[in-house]
């Protein structure tokens, strides 16, 4: 398979910008945890994951997919408040490896969890969004639409951070971890919102997730290191940055998989990863070092 | 502490104690065949797993003890391996040279990958994210190359004769052999590790872990420092595989090499302990234990088997990742750092 500069070559890199969105939502929420309290979860596609099963099993049960997607939402956002209170609480003063580490326990609990109560088996939605034709080539529906939602989900947590009071707090929290509470501010309740809206971040990436990919209890294994890249790349805390790595990281993804063998697409996404971070280790996009 | 009181203890008990204990640990293919004579094999090769897996966690806690928390060691165990396979079923080369080529190669990985991160004082989380991505990338490499390496079915290293053979380094069918050179790169883990234990470097790097600043300013060169310690633990983990594809006689990309692997290298060296010379052989004992005795008891019950049905494969992992949590939460020195903290309370 050699590379030609054709309308395939065009597709795959329009189809690696599709790809970006969905990467840069599921970064979005990993990237609000980690730069607001500063904990790497690393177990956060598992928890993306315990979002697929249960929209799943919602859907199945005969509610509608909106439906379904909010009660995924709903209960990503309750595990991930619940990840914090019970996971990560307790390791807060404790060197900041540790919190990563606890949490890789909670990525084996669930990944085991998941393979007892569902088996091994890929599961799937059913839902056939078909796909649109432009000139020669075909993008799926359930991609298009998941950019558009990616798009708006960055653009509502962007208000929120700038235009509320609890997003203000937020964002002051995120600058300076001592400071805050002398100001009076509860920083355990506000780790619990913001853990808690990272969760339905998670969630939302889960409902556009089953859309597209099979539901299968490795499937963290395939989406986290990529989260975690596009999150140190485009700079901790740095949204905008976030969306540029997501786009970055599925070009290679994308251009590389229709060039070659889809593991040289991400072993090149990898290695350009490494290289990024020894030339730039703030991030490509990161404000301070 | 009974010979405390006649005053001999600081005399025989740091030479009587190690003595005895590596007599024990050197009996055992003895023990088994006394008391498990119909399943002398199976025993023996519990036993070899957790000594091959104690090696490979000894080399990582050279790093991990020093606030160096790789998850890249899935990339050294991987090259080990993969070199030494490919070396002998392409190339006919023998592993006594395949071996070391794969040490030198997992070695200058990890130092090509450590030196920037050390020079640009990389630690923490990032340091762990960007192993991490060294990890995936040489899982990948290894899948990509599957006209070679066999993708993610993974390969086996042709078989020399009757399987036991000097020049092939294979020793499967005898597991008594196979255990005596597991024993043997054992002991040579824990010589190094107390090598480093009682060298300048060690306080260099503890040091350095503590405050890198401060420890710039008396003059340690960190970053040197640090890629010694890298090295040596890269270079002995890619040993480690090696041992292992020589033992199973199969490789495969989540066997030997990937996330999933470096996970298990991390969470049983904390389980066991970091900072202590026996830390992680406790946690190997303490995986390999906790996974076979869950899978005999399940296997043993009938209530169980029915009730747990296919997924029992997955209980030890749930209970391994809930242990793993409540460890961290309130055992972080792990098994043996506690119960020797403890002990040093009692005794004074």
């Amino acid at each position: 398979m050699d590379c030609q500069l054709d309308i395939f070559f065009l597709e795959a890199i329009l189809n690696g910008l599709l790809l970006a969105g969905l990467l840069a939502l599921l970064a979005l929420g990993l990237n609000l945890v980690f730069g607001v309290i500063d904990v790497v979860w690393i177990c956060y596609a598992e928890v993306v994951m315990v979002g697929m099963y249960g929209i799943n099993h919602a859907y199945k049960a005969g509610a509608p997919f909106l439906l379904a997607a909010l009660i995924g939402i709903v209960l990503v956002a309750i595990a991930g408040a619940v990840l914090h209170l019970l996971v990560i609480r307790p390791v807060l003063d404790t060197p900041p490896i540790n919190q990563l580490l606890v949490t890789g326990g909670v990525l084996f609990f669930l990944q085991a969890a998941a393979t007892m109560g569902f088996g091994i088996d890929f599961r799937n939605l059913g839902i056939r969004l078909g796909s649109v034709s432009f000139f020669d080539m075909n993008f799926a529906m359930a991609r298009i639409i998941t950019f558009g939602v990616a798009l708006a989900a960055m653009l509502a947590l962007w208000l929120f951070l700038r235009r509320t009071y609890l997003g203000t707090a937020i964002r002051a929290i995120a600058q300076d971890r001592q400071i805050m509470p002398l100001m009076g501010v509860d920083s355990r309740r506000l780790y619990l919102v913001t853990s808690a809206i990272g969760g339905a971040l998670a969630g939302l990436a889960a409902a556009l997730m089953v859309l597209q990919y099979d539901i299968y209890p490795q499937i963290g294994l395939q989406f986290g290191p990529l989260i975690f890249m596009i999150c140190v790349l485009g700079g901790l805390g740095n949204m905008i940055g976030g969306f540029i790595a997501a786009f970055i990281i599925s070009q290679f993804i994308a251009v590389g998989s229709s060039c070659f063998h889809t593991e040289w697409g991400y072993a090149v996404a990898f290695l350009f990863f490494m290289l990024a971070i020894f030339i730039r280790p703030q991030g490509l996009f990161g404000g301070k070092g | 502490m009974k010979l405390r009181r006649f005053g001999l203890a600081p005399i025989l008990g740091p030479i009587l104690g190690p003595i005895l204990g590596l007599a024990a640990v050197a009996a055992l293919p003895l023990v088994v065949r006394v008391l498990f004579p119909g399943s002398e094999k199976y025993y023996l090769h519990l036993l070899i797993q957790i000594l091959l897996w104690s090696f490979i966690y000894t080399a990582w806690s050279l790093m991990g003890r020093f606030g160096l928390t790789s998850l890249g060691h899935g990339a050294f165990t991987g090259i080990g391996a993969y070199t030494v396979v490919l070396l002998w079923n392409y190339l006919g080369l023998t592993p006594w040279l395949g071996i070391p080529l794969g040490m030198v190669l997992a070695t200058l990985v990890g130092l090509l990958v450590g030196y920037p991160c050390f020079r640009l004082r990389i630690t923490g989380h990032y340091f762990a994210l960007l192993t991490l991505a060294l990890t995936e990338f040489v899982r990948l490499c290894i899948v990509g190359l599957r006209d070679y390496t066999g993708g993610s079915l993974g390969t086996q290293p042709s078989r020399y004769g009757d399987g036991i053979s000097l020049y092939a380094v294979q020793f499967e069918p005898d597991r008594v052999l196979a255990y005596y050179i597991a024993f043997a790169l054992w002991l040579f883990g824990l010589y190094v590790w107390l090598r480093v234990d009682r060298s300048m470097d060690r306080y260099a790097l503890d040091a350095a872990s503590q405050d890198e600043d401060a420890a710039a300013s008396v003059g340690i060169d960190v970053t040197r420092e640090k890629l010694k310690i890298t090295a040596l633990s890269a270079g002995m983990s890619a040993l480690g595989g090696a041992a292992f594809a020589q033992y199973q006689m199969y490789i495969g990309p989540d066997t030997i090499a990937g996330l999933g692997l470096s996970l298990n290298i991390v969470f049983a060296v904390i389980s066991g302990g970091v900072g202590v010379l026996l830390g992680p052989t406790v946690g190997a004992v303490f995986t390999q234990v906790l996974a076979e005795g869950l899978r005999v008891v399940i296997q043993g019950s009938a209530t169980l088997k029915s009730l747990l049905g296919s997924s029992a494969l997955s209980l030890d992992q749930l209970i391994y990742g809930l242990l793993l949590i409540l460890f961290i939460i309130y055992m972080p020195k792990g098994i043996l750092g506690t119960l020797l903290a403890w002990w040093q309370r009692r005794a004074g």
